[in-house]
């Protein structure tokens, strides 16, 4: 199986003619994008995706950077030979929508690089610096049977240096690799046990890792695990680090470059929300308008019944990580719904599923319906389907949705989905748990809405109540998650790092807010965030501004500015100023602040727009909502 | 079986070296080929390996002189470990 992983097998083939295609980005500029994008999607290996890396470079040279994807720099700091991991990288990136740029630290002295704030690697500017280490180049020679503490110690005392470097020069969150242990034994199984053995060092250096990492602000990216799926013995290779210190095997270059972006896609909030799934062989074995209730497989005692029971109950698992899922079936509305109503042996209800859809149209257009219905994104989308044709059909028509090849054999359902890394994650908190039932909410009040047709009644009827509060210690984490994931809602997108958010709590210069939100549909949650900067005795600067988009079309954003406004008013503020930094994903705000009123001010040759509000004779549309407002006297 | 090898490397050189007009023959060797440099050549035996299914020591490269010593290699490995 170990090929399984390192076949990306959940992408399509790469294109027989993928020399002639990337000859045809440089020959057709205009299409370029879109070819770059998917060959990226196919299953590249390491030759091809050098290449592909080299056709980008030259593109990118030739061609505004105006496209679709989010820049991205990063550094790696590494004790091996790079070249093959940033190509990889860089041709890896459109996969996820990323523009990559990637420079790696002098291979003799990583540690200089970070420590000397002129390096090149601190000029370069990087979003966030890969800290990809192994354990071979490092000095731990740790005595055999001795304590294992002082080999951990000096291991995790190096690694600190590192991320106090890169904190000290630079802003950049780091992304830390754990450890694969050898696959070599010197006991056996013992080694585990056995005080300096290189398994059981790296064992407790990847454990304090866990806890030291998120610590620092730092994300931790598991090659560990990843070097253990693919078995240790594929994923060594001593050959390839004896002739030129690559880390691991060259079969493996592409899978670990997947694992690289997937974690900065997440860190941008570009990881998947929604699971779209077939039903009839999807879900379970059979066709249920032509097998009946009786005729499907799912049940115990049955191996592809329970391959599939199997699936569900990863599925299941998904949705309490906060994963939404949506079914999109060729069915008859009923027919589909009886397995869910009335196998005894189902785990999947239909109370898991926010939208339901079993119908005759195609695909594309109920998945267009689905994403309307939850207002979430297409690109926020996994269709999962058993029948090649539906997919190559939604790839087509949709290649923002992600479509996995799923294996034929059900058993492999669960591993080919998990495999893909659509759900990666770098945080998890309640308001992640509790995501599904959040767009359930939402879908059920899209139902709503259709039903009435006035829209103050239907405000009316959601009984909203709204909680404003400064920054604090217990909502630091999810605040630090919206400031790095919004996209849309989003005036200004600037990413602050938890630390960054704990110093505006204490600092008089800053008015923050925090904004909650519940309704007659349960809890949303943290919905929205403000910073503002003082930027003199009389004007606030809005330095920050975004909301969810699940509030959207609420007046949430009048409620926030009507609560700024108060807040503006006991401080002397005179004034508000607000900007708009246009992104390619935040044009839903482009007339934020006119709709609520404020004075065009100025236009910008960067295309940002300069805003001002008078505090005083200020008029916003209130949304009807009670109002919790804690008191700011600490600020 | 020769050919195998001789296609499958022509290939393997075209993807290493980025060049689809390079004439891969016996008597190839890296003073002739752009690029051809110790970096390339451990892509070219890397990928040799993964593509024909075999392993190629540090001594067994240190030997190869030109490609035909590459493409003998290739056919002696594969000959035993078919």
């Amino acid at each position: 199986m170990s090929s399984f992983l390192q076949n990306l097998s959940w992408l399509v083939r790469p294109p027989a003619d993928f020399r002639s295609r990337c000859g045809q980005i440089a020959a057709d500029p205009a299409q370029g994008r879109s070819i770059i994008r998917s060959l990226a999607t196919t299953a590249l290996d390491t030759n091809q995706l050098l290449r592909l890396a080299k056709t980008i470079h030259k593109y990118r040279q030739t061609v505004q950077p105006d496209d679709k994807s989010t820049p991205f720099r990063l550094a790696c700091v590494t004790n091996g030979t790079p070249d093959l991991i940033l190509g990889a990288l860089t041709g890896t990136a459109p996969r996820y929508g990323l523009a990559l740029e990637c420079i790696a630290s002098n291979y003799a002295q990583p540690v200089q690089d970070i420590l000397n704030p002129d390096s090149s690697m601190h000029r370069f500017n990087p979003d966030a610096v890969l800290i990809a280490l192994d354990w071979r180049a490092m000095p731990i020679a740790a005595t055999l049977g001795a304590s294992t503490n002082d080999a951990v110690n000096r291991i995790l005392d190096y690694i600190q240096v590192i991320l106090e470097g890169v904190r000290a020069n630079s802003k950049a969150p780091c992304i830390v690799q754990t450890f694969p242990a050898p696959a070599e034994r010197i006991l056996g199984s013992y080694d585990r046990l056995l005080p300096g053995s290189p398994s059981n060092v790296l064992g407790r250096v990847n454990l304090a890792l866990c806890d030291t990492v998120p610590r620092m602000g730092g994300v931790l990216l598991d090659v560990a695990a990843l070097a253990e799926s693919v078995g240790l013995a594929n994923w060594h290779s001593a050959s390839a680090w004896n002739l030129a210190k690559f880390q691991f095997s060259e079969a493996c270059v592409p899978l670990y470059a997947d694992y690289v972006c997937r974690t900065i896609a997440a860190m941008r909030g570009k990881s998947r929300r929604c699971l779209v799934l077939d039903l009839d062989n999807t879900l379970w074995g059979g066709v249920i308008g032509d097998d009946g209730l009786a005729g499907i497989q799912i049940a115990q005692g049955d191996a592809t019944g329970e391959a599939f029971l199997d699936f569900q109950r990863y599925l299941l698992t998904l949705r309490n990580a906060g994963v939404v899922l949506a079914v999109s079936s060729k069915n008859n509305d009923q027919t589909a719904r009886l397995p869910f109503r009335q196998h005894p042996e189902m785990l999947l209800r239909e109370e898991h599923f926010a939208v339901f859809q079993a119908n005759w149209n195609d695909k594309p257009s109920n998945l267009i319906a689905i994403s309307k219905e939850l207002s979430l994104g297409l690109e926020s989308f996994v269709f999962v389907d058993d029948n090649p044709f539906e997919r190559e059909l939604v790839r087509r028509t949709l290649p923002q949705v992600a479509v996995p090849e799923m294996p034929e054999d059900p058993a492999l359902y669960t591993l080919a989905l998990s495999s893909a890394g659509y759900f990666e994650s770098t945080s998890f908190s309640t308001e992640d748990s509790n995501r599904a039932e959040f767009y359930q909410g939402n879908a059920r009040r899209a139902a709503l809405q259709s039903q009435v047709t006035d829209i103050e009644s239907y405000l009316e009827s959601l009984q909203m109540e709204i909680w404003f509060q400064p920054f604090e210690e217990t909502g630091r984490k999810r605040i630090a998650q919206l400031i790095n994931k919004s996209n849309q809602f989003n005036l200004t997108t600037r990413r602050y790092t938890e630390a960054e958010v704990a110093s505006f709590e204490a600092s008089s210069d800053f008015f923050t807010m925090q904004v909650r939100l519940s309704d007659a549909f349960g809890d949303n949650g943290m919905i929205s965030v403000v910073i503002c900067r003082a930027s003199s005795d009389l004007e606030w600067v809005i330095d920050t501004w975004l909301m969810s988009c699940r509030v959207l079309g609420r007046r949430v954003e009048n409620m926030v500015l009507k609560e700024i406004l108060v807040r503006a008013l006991e401080k002397g503020i005179q004034f508000i100023r607000g900007f708009y930094l246009p992104t390619d994903r935040n044009s839903l705000v482009e007339h934020h602040y006119s709709n609520l009123g404020f004075s065009h001010v100025a236009s910008h040759p960067d295309g940002s727009t300069e805003w001002l509000l008078p505090v005083e004779g200020a008029n916003v549309l209130a949304a009807p909502m009670v109002v919790h407002s804690e008191s700011l006297a600490a600020q | 079986m020769k050919d195998r090898i001789e296609e499958g490397l022509t290939e393997i050189f075209h993807d290493v070296f980025e060049d689809d007009a390079l004439v891969v023959h016996r008597d190839l060797t890296a003073r002739q080929v752009q690029g051809w440099d110790s970096l390339t050549h451990i892509r070219l035996l890397l990928t040799a390996e993964r593509k024909f299914g075999v392993r190629i020591s540090a001594a067994e490269a240190g030997q190869l002189k030109k490609v035909g010593d590459l493409m003998d290699l290739l056919h002696a490995k594969i000959e035993n470990h078919p």
